[in-house]
């Protein structure tokens, strides 16, 4: 069986204690994790911290960056060691569909994805760090167009506590290497694909060794991570958020609640946004803190949930090798007929009504042996005041909601994508001011489309240094 | 010769049942829980019980019956007149469970102080008890080990209570702060020229503490310390390996089992050679440790099997029948050293693993 090793800056272990992690329709086990324990990932961290980010220092920003690109395609097309052998791209994909239930073509497009990002970093980074010079960084201060510049890594490494559900989050950890910062992953239970594969594309491209730190565990690993560095980032759901709210030192990246808001100009045009729509909800399984769990108009709400019914209802699962499979599987027992009996509980609020319950016989839930599915579900709810206006899952679930215009952004709550469908000048600076959206899209833009040029949830260069004052006499 | 031992502690062990059962069952030397419990229950169990298999005949002890009490009713008529300590477990919320106690928190630590080297627990060091403080049996049983063994032990306040509600608070801060203070006190205490060579401590504040030591430049070989018996929690094989390889430096370390209901339970020594597998065996005949089926509490499971560890106290002072205890784990064969059962691989029941805080100091 495939065994994967604690890598102590880039150095395998293998621990005394395993886990398996199995096929999610077959039960078999796939691969064999090691686990690490939170005293070893305190000890590294002390140990080799500062190591990690010294040996990147030795590299220039610029060299590192040709690295991460030649690394993604590494990632994206080579043979690639895992285990006692190599593993292939497509071993790859279908090793990950295996243990996290998603469709194979969705693992492939998250593994096109994250190439897409290491090949275009060089931009994205200049984006991001609004076309600083690099050495800057790297010395801690510099001249650019006369003025002295002074910037002061927060941290020698990056803690990512990461998840299972999302191959595609992984993104957000990639422009981290050639900023000259090391790497402590630890991944999620069910997939250690991604960051061992990329670990080792990393390593293959030349990135040293001993800046990254691959750390499977339970969650006192992933404690023992966010508390011996000092910038980390963590997903998981409103639970961790709210944990976390208040540590300024850990990038939360939970539900996302993520919304269409269409304007009184637009909403007689529905139809024509019912694509944007669709993709915004389904892509990815609906999995993403980016899927657009809610559409608020001000009228037209309940044609349009039956418009979204008509499309997403009739959805059903399909094998994971099926390139027209739409939906995840729910790999955790219990977690989806949870999440059903919820949404069954907010259904008995009054104006609350599953749309999409015509298309499906036999009811949402769809339960197999070993795991189960949620067929997509659109509620029309006809009150910003239901209960169920506030629900996000992970899987294609939207809800339209029926709301006055000048209500919208004060009842939506926390949103990390709004798209607002609107061509009115006053809606859209009301958007643009509004502190509870994050990314925003105004006109038709799916809320799953991102531009990798753009902050995600706070500007991870401004997460990893601090501009401050510097004169040298 | 294992087999012919083995054999021989059965028979010594039937019989300490009978002894302790006409103990506790006898009008004039019971306590009256028991005396309670015999009078509703409708039976003898002098009469019924001659051996340990016949306390099957008796329902798994319930520790929620040691809430609150009086305390004295758990005390034997004929002890009424010692002096007496209680101890307690839980009480973060609402009224924690209570054990009375007398000697057998010494005689237990006195027969564990056997199991020790004396070339890693030299008589007459001092000791560092780095555990929970409070109204908890480790407090003064450590000190009593140290005493017992002609040293002096020095303590830390630590308030397991506390840290618990932090926890579930998610006071993460708080949390990592409280740590801190209790090993700032381990730290000035080794520092102050105390001589101490022996400490206790449970596995997490023994990694801090090495952490810290090391941090500092030091170690807790450069800091004197030669055995460490170690318990409180959960501990791993891969943990035991952690700390053998990266923070004992050579130092031997026990781990041992045990809580307020029983005495403790210690473990030969493991290492690379057994995959660092730590084996507890009970203090038999005092104490027994089974695992069994977790469906059917009556069967013991095959050796090398799992199961949940069964618990059976037998001292004069208390007599606990078949507590179903929140942990499981492998059945093991007897060795040279404790010729009955032991049990390896503990770790917290999965079936009750979401409504149990672990790991908590």
């Amino acid at each position: 069986m495939i065994h994967f090793p604690i890598l102590r800056w880039g150095e395998p272990y293998t621990s005394l204690e395993t886990t398996q992690v199995h096929h999610f329709a077959t039960g078999e086990p796939v691969a064999e994790v090691s686990q690490a324990n939170p005293g070893m990932v305190a000890r590294d961290l002390r140990k080799g911290a500062e190591r990690a980010r010294n040996a990147l220092r030795e590299i220039p920003c610029a060299d590192l960056l040709a690295m991460v690109k030649k690394g993604g395609e590494l990632f994206k097309s080579a043979d690639l060691p895992l285990g006692d052998g190599m593993q292939t791209p497509d071993d790859f994909v279908r090793q990950q569909s295996a243990t996290t239930g998603l469709p194979e073509h969705m693992c492939r497009m998250n593994m096109g994805k994250l190439e897409y990002v290491l090949s275009h970093l060089d931009e994205v980074l200049r984006s991001l760090t609004r076309r600083l010079d690099y050495d800057i960084l790297t010395r801690g201060f510099g001249e650019e167009d006369g003025v002295m510049r002074s910037y002061q890594a927060t941290t020698p490494v990056v803690g990512m506590v990461l998840p299972s559900n999302s191959p595609g989050v992984h993104s957000l950890w990639l422009p981290i290497i050639p900023l000259q910062i090391g790497l402590v992953l630890k991944p999620g239970p069910q997939e250690p694909w991604t960051p061992w594969r990329m670990a080792q594309a990393f390593f293959q491209a030349g990135v040293p060794k001993e800046a990254i730190g691959l750390y499977p565990g339970l969650g006192e690993v992933g404690a023992a991570v966010l508390n011996n560095t000092a910038r980390s980032l963590i997903f998981g759901g409103t639970a961790t958020v709210e944990h976390y709210a208040a540590s300024p030192g850990v990038q939360v990246h939970g539900p996302g609640f993520s919304k269409i808001l269409i304007g009184e100009d637009q909403v007689d045009n529905w139809e024509q946004y019912v694509d944007v729509m669709v993709d915004s909800v389904l892509t990815n399984s609906g999995r993403g803190c980016i899927n657009c769990s809610g559409i608020w108009a001000p009228r037209h709400t309940r044609e349009i949930a039956e418009a979204l019914a008509k499309r997403l209802g009739p959805i059903a699962p399909l094998p994971p090798d099926d390139p027209n499979a739409e939906l995840a599987a729910f790999t955790v027992p219990g977690q989806a007929a949870a999440i059903s009996a919820d949404i069954d509980n907010a259904l008995k609020e009054a104006g609350v009504e599953e749309v999409s319950a015509q298309y499906q016989d036999g009811g949402r839930l769809v339960s197999r042996e070993r795991c189960d599915y949620i067929r997509p579900t659109v509620v029309h709810c006809a009150s910003r005041e239901a209960a169920m206006v506030k629900k996000e899952y992970m899987y294609p679930f939207v809800t339209v909601v029926e709301c006055p215009q000048d209500q919208m952004i004060t009842s939506i709550g926390t949103t990390l994508v709004a798209t607002g469908l609107t061509e009115d000048p006053a809606f859209t600076r009301a958007l643009l001011d509004a502190r509870n959206i994050d990314r925003l899209n105004i006109g038709p833009v799916p809320t799953v489309k991102l531009n990798w040029l753009q902050p995600h949830e706070g500007n991870i260069v401004d997460f990893l240094f601090r501009p401050r004052a510097f004169q040298q006499g | 010769m294992t087999e012919t031992n083995t054999t021989e502690a059965n028979s010594a062990l039937d019989a300490w049942v009978r002894e302790i059962i006409e103990w506790h069952f006898n009008p004039d030397t019971g306590c009256q829980f028991w005396l309670d419990w015999a009078q509703q229950a409708g039976w003898d169990p002098r009469q019924q019980v001659q051996s340990f298999a016949d306390l099957s005949k008796f329902p798994h002890f319930e520790d929620d019956w040691l809430r609150g009490g009086p305390v004295r009713r758990w005390v034997p008529k004929a002890y009424a007149d010692r002096p007496t300590f209680v101890f307690e477990t839980g009480g973060t919320t609402g009224i924690p469970k209570s054990r009375v106690t007398q000697a057998d928190f010494r005689i237990d630590y006195e027969l564990f102080s056997d199991t020790l080297p004396d070339a890693s627990f030299p008589k007459g060091s001092n000791w560092l008890m780095l555990g929970p403080s409070g109204p908890r049996r480790l407090r003064l049983a450590v000190e009593h080990l140290a005493q017992h063994r002609g040293g002096i032990c020095f303590c830390v306040d630590l308030d397991p209570r506390w840290v618990i509600k932090l926890i579930k608070k998610g006071w993460t801060e708080h949390l990592k702060a409280y740590q801190e203070h209790v090993i700032d006190q381990a730290l000035t205490v080794l520092s102050a020229g105390h001589d101490i060579k022996c400490m206790f401590a449970t596995p997490k504040l023994l990694e801090a503490l090495a952490s810290r030591l090391e941090e500092n430049g030091s170690s807790l070989k450069d800091a004197g310390i030669t055995g460490i018996f170690a318990g409180g929690t959960e501990f791993t094989p891969q943990w035991n390996r952690f700390a053998h390889e990266e923070l004992l430096d050579g130092i031997y370390m026990t781990p041992t089992y045990g809580n307020t209901l029983m005495g403790l339970a210690a473990s030969p020594p493991s290492g690379p050679e057994n995959g660092y597998k730590i084996t507890y065996y009970a203090p038999q005949p005092r104490a027994v440790l089974q695992v069994v089926d977790v469906d059917d509490a009556d069967q013991v499971v095959g050796y090398g099997d799992t199961g949940r560890v069964m618990l059976t106290t037998l001292t004069k002072e208390f007599f606990v029948p078949r507590f179903l205890e929140r942990d499981e784990g492998e059945r093991e064969k007897p060795c040279e050293q404790y010729p009955w059962d032991g049990v390896s691989g503990v770790r917290p029941f999965s079936q009750l693993g979401a409504s149990t805080t672990v790991g908590v100091y």
